[in-house]
């Protein structure tokens, strides 16, 4: 199965995947760190054990970054 | 408003692009903009902002130069260690342009003072390194109905994006603020200096854009960026209805203060 991640293609060997196993194929070792965008709809964290992907799928890890300044 | 003629000098290079011309340079100077974190990403949307001359500047910050600061924090100089951010920031702005107005809060935001603070401005930007940081700012200018950029960097990553009163917010992507544990330890933070100053000059471009009010806002989109590989991406957003502040269903109705976890070098090796 071939899917897009991040704007790149990932071929997955498996046919069955979910959002947490291909986050931990992408060795994202904070999944508390990243939302996930699945062909444009957020999946909830609660679902990433739940969610399989499918040919073709648009997968966006977006992580969440500070930066900055410590101001407020 | 009339330019002079050392404005109509000034500005030249402004008044000559098209999609600029005298009328959106004057925009950008009857322009309010607040600038909360006069830091890395601070600093440089400061200097370009003051040098578009933008009528009024606002800078909230509550910390003094410490010299680590240097490294990315192009407003403040060796000798400003140790002074007030925002009068640090206040004089170099004074120094470049004199058409500009300063106003200083030398003070954190917080959910008691931010929307009173907010309430003068056109356009927030987001230049705080912290996310209670980032989400209050979020929620006060969700709740106020302000345009804001949320800037985040992280190493030689950086993202940013462009909120306008009834499109996506920075909860729609990122629903609350991490748990303390996954945050990056701060021996894995840091981040490339110049990094910071790409990403706080692209805040700087937004808020310009938004006054001449041309082109395309980055509105429903996140650019992300990594300056090791030099790749950038925007990812299209939509509004998310499961948002806790702008979804079907709210939990989040007022503004709230949420504990922070510092990150301080020395303390950590003590
Ligand atoms: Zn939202």
């Amino acid at each position: 199965m071939k899917v897009k991640v991040n704007g790149n293609d990932q071929a997955l060997d498996k046919s069955e995947v979910s959002v947490a196993e291909l986050l931990a194929i992408n060795s994202v070792e904070m999944p508390d760190m990243v939302s996930v965008q699945l062909n444009g709809e957020f999946v909830k964290k609660e679902n990433y054990v739940n969610t399989y992907l499918n040919e073709a799928d648009e997968i966006d890890f977006l992580y969440f970054m500070g930066g900055g300044r410590r101001s407020a | 408003m009339n330019f002079t003629g050392e404005q109509i000098e000034r500005y030249s290079r402004h008044i000559i692009l098209q999609d600029v011309g005298a009328q959106g340079q004057k925009k950008i100077m009857e322009g309010k903009v607040l600038i909360i974190g006069a830091g890395g990403l601070g600093a440089p949307a400061a200097l370009y902002l003051a040098a578009a001359g933008v009528g009024t500047i606002g800078l909230v910050d509550g910390d003094q130069v410490d010299l680590t600061n240097l490294q990315r924090q192009v407003i403040h100089f060796t000798p400003d260690v140790g002074k007030p951010k925002v009068a640090s920031a206040k004089e170099k702005i004074e120094q470049m342009n004199p058409d500009v107005q300063v106003v200083t809060y030398e003070e954190m935001a917080t959910a008691s003072n931010i929307s009173g603070i907010i309430r003068d401005y056109d356009f927030i930007i987001d230049g705080t390194d912290n996310f209670p940081a980032k989400f209050l700012i979020n929620d006060a200018c969700v709740f106020g109905r302000k345009p804001f950029s949320h800037g985040g960097i992280l190493r030689f990553d950086g993202q940013t994006m462009t909120y306008l009163p009834g499109e996506v917010c920075y909860r729609c992507v990122f629903k609350g603020s991490p748990p303390k544990n996954a945050v990056p330890a701060c021996s894995q933070a840091g981040v490339l200096g110049a990094v910071a100053g790409m990403l706080g000059t692209i805040q700087a471009a937004e808020a310009l854009k938004y006054f001449v009010g041309k082109g395309e806002l980055l509105t429903n989109r996140l650019l992300v960026f990594n300056a090791l590989k030099m790749n950038f991406r925007t990812v299209n957003i939509k509004r998310n209805k499961s948002c806790p502040v702008c979804g079907e269903k709210p939990t989040i109705v007022e503004l709230f203060d949420e504990e922070q976890p510092v990150c301080d070098l020395r303390k950590e090796k003590e």
